[in-house]
């Protein structure tokens, strides 16, 4: 009976000294990481795990390839990278199985939106004889304006519903990312593997825009790609950009808020995204202070890039300003998404 | 030399919010190859985080923990291999059929196509769910998802099954089918670390066991051996309507052969006894005087020893 009273009271002072002593609240994520790794905040550690794991891929890939699934008779000394890129390959086979399952809602969801923007703006709005609607300049039907705006924004759209929607979830209510969290790769590379997925399924939405505009609009729309090269780049890079920021909404905003996301942020940067208008053309109305503000909106960049490379007739950013940028935020969102991530599935 | 599966030393895990919270305060545990241990003690006591830290899911703030001889925190994605988890909640993938959830989860750990196909049937008929392999999750009943949940915890051969309150949420014929299932990986060699509040589970399924309060082990060893060196009493516990005098009363007690302790608590008096003859009358005839209001009788369990070890009611 004198061993319960000791323990209680031992607890009790623990809390007591808790109060005095103990760090904010805002700490408690970073504070086991730091205390693990040595040194360093949260961001090093980060680095660190990276290069532990990268070591240990590359390490393995000269030896035995122990992708073998009897784990019974390996031992610490023996890594196996093989199973890391077999995790990540099951991972993705789960995902595209899901999709392929529903391949028609998919369709439906990236598909409607372009579809009635470009009934509604280059079918029936020129029909209406109302004239210049959409002032353009320089002669250029809207769809053309249109065409590459309208592949960033099924481009940002997926990326939101196919990584931000389902984690957010998983986070929040189901609880389903245990078991992923839990496959023999690091947690980064679960992260990766979202990302990776979400891009896919990015690129197909915004190709599946270029057939439209070549049907639905009732002006034919000049598309000329002069720069294939410039085209996989940007369509990449963006689809990664969007997926890292589906990884960042995902993993920090809970699912009862998730509606709000979209009103508060992800429609007002496709709004001001350079969607519906070249960047360009912003300077030459006067409105100057919106042309450079706009510029911490990454749809910018993929709106530009998409317009350099689908519909170079079109004034447009110079590409390797595009591309810095679009390398830019991909890296800091995903970081950012990155860090997110790991706090959530590691405490 | 039998192999040590899962090694657990001075491990310690403080979380630094407002309030300082020490949830493991020093666990030290060794678990041998195809054994079942149990992880007893009240919500609370550390069982959850310690369960949390060997499968790579929270950071110890101290201490190490090594998976088939793999430590968990320097190599978390290698030690993986070697875990299966069937968590406190269902986390099965309800955009997968039963089959799928199976499946897919032997291709995360590197099985081709046709191995993957085999272990999940294989899996399928040894959980009699054959039936239901076409099945999402979402239809499933809670004994039949933590039962897939096992399966999937298994599929990929690992060296340790981690069990976090199996039980919880089940009815009482759901759980006897899966403290079936669990007995029965004895056969297959896999070792299982099972974490429970109900003395009943840790009784009847672990072959050892440690108990837990405030992220300390207060006892360590095989349910008969616990029972027999620290709960072999039997407790009365006493509602009292009146308290004067009882700390008297309880040293008079005491002093009685046949009483091994008195306590005074809460809520009136408890009496640890070797038997319950002869004993009970003279209690119910000592406590009329303090106004008897109700006497509860636990007989020598696990529950005593747990009483006995930290004063409390598991339940309380």
């Amino acid at each position: 009976m004198n061993n319960s009273t000791e323990i209680r009271g031992q607890g009790s002072e623990n809390r007591g000294q808790g109060s005095e002593i103990g760090p904010g609240a805002g700490e408690a994520v970073a504070a086991p990481a730091e205390r693990q790794q040595g040194s360093g905040r949260r961001s090093k550690s980060l680095l660190g795990m990276f290069l532990r794991d990268l070591e240990v891929l590359t390490s393995g890939l000269g030896g035995r390839g122990s992708g073998k699934a009897d784990a019974g008779n390996s031992h610490a000394g023996d890594p196996g990278s093989g199973i890391f890129f077999k995790a990540f390959l099951g991972l993705f086979l789960r995902d595209l199985r899901v999709l392929l399952r529903e391949f028609h809602v998919f369709l439906a969801r990236v598909g409607m939106q372009p579809l009635l923007f470009l009934f509604v703006f280059t079918f029936i709005l020129p029909r209406m004889g109302g004239g210049n609607l959409m002032a353009t300049g320089g002669g250029v039907d809207f769809g053309t304006i249109l065409l590459p705006g309208l592949m960033a924004v099924a481009i940002m759209f997926s990326g939101i519903a196919s990584v931000a929607l389902p984690l957010s979830q998983e986070f929040g209510v189901t609880r389903e990312i245990d078991d992923r969290v839990m496959c023999p790769l690091p947690l980064w590379a679960v992260a990766l593997e979202k990302v990776c997925f979400s891009a896919m399924q990015s690129i197909i939405a915004a190709l599946l825009v270029i057939p439209m505009a070549y049907y639905v609009p009732a002006a034919p729309v000049r598309v000329h790609v002069a720069n294939w090269f410039l085209l996989a780049l940007v369509l990449v890079l963006s689809s990664l950009l969007t997926g890292s920021l589906g990884l960042v909404i995902g993993s920090t905003v809970n699912p009862r808020q998730i509606g709000l996301v979209f009103s508060i942020l992800v429609v007002p940067i496709t709004f001001l995204g350079c969607v519906y208008y070249p960047w360009a053309n912003l300077g030459r109305s006067g409105l100057v202070w919106i042309q450079v503000g706009v510029l911490f909106n990454p749809i910018v960049y993929m709106s530009e890039g998409l317009r350099a490379s689908v519909t170079p007739g079109i004034t447009h950013m110079p590409w390797w300003a595009i591309l810095s940028a679009l390398v830019f935020f991909t890296a800091a969102l995903g970081r950012w998404g990155l860090k997110g991530f790991l706090g959530r599935v590691l405490s | 030399m039998i192999p040590l599966i899962v090694e657990i030393e001075a491990l310690t895990k403080v979380y630094e919010t407002k309030l300082r919270v020490v949830a493991v305060d020093g666990i030290d545990l060794e678990l041998n190859q195809g054994e079942i241990f149990g992880l007893l003690g009240p919500n609370g006591a550390g069982k959850t985080t310690t369960i949390s830290i060997a499968t790579t899911r929270t950071l110890p703030t101290s201490g190490t923990v090594r998976i088939a001889g793999i430590d968990v925190v320097k190599h978390p994605a290698h030690a993986r291999r070697h875990i299966g988890v069937v968590p406190q909640f269902n986390t099965l993938d309800r955009s997968l059929t039963v089959y799928e959830n199976l499946y897919f989860h032997c291709r995360y750990f590197g099985f081709s196509h046709a191995q993957a196909r085999a272990r999940a049937m294989e899996l399928l008929s040894q959980f009699l769910l054959t039936e239901r392999k076409d099945v999402y999750p979402a239809q499933l009943s809670g004994g039949l998802a933590q039962r897939v949940q096992i399966a999937r915890a298994i599929a990929h051969r690992p060296t340790v099954l981690f069990l976090d309150e199996p039980s919880a949420g089940l009815d009482p014929q759901s759980r006897m089918a899966m403290w079936g299932a669990v007995q029965e990986l004895r056969k297959e060699g896999i070792t299982v670390l099972l974490t429970t509040h109900y003395m009943e589970e840790a009784d009847s399924l672990s072959d050892r066991l440690a108990i837990l309060d405030y992220g300390r082990v207060l006892a360590l060893g095989p349910p008969e051996k616990l029972k027999a060196t620290l709960g072999a009493h039997t407790v009365f516990d006493l509602k009292l309507k009146t308290h004067e005098g009882l700390d008297a009363l309880a040293a008079a007690l005491k002093a009685r052969p046949d009483v091994a302790g008195a306590e005074v608590t809460a809520d009136g008096l408890r009496v640890f006894a070797a038997s319950s003859d002869g004993l009970l009358p003279e209690l119910v005839h000592v406590a009329a005087a303090h106004g008897l209001l109700d006497l509860k009788i636990t007989e020598p369990s696990l529950e005593t020893v747990f009483i006995q070890l930290t004063g409390r009611d598991l339940r309380e």
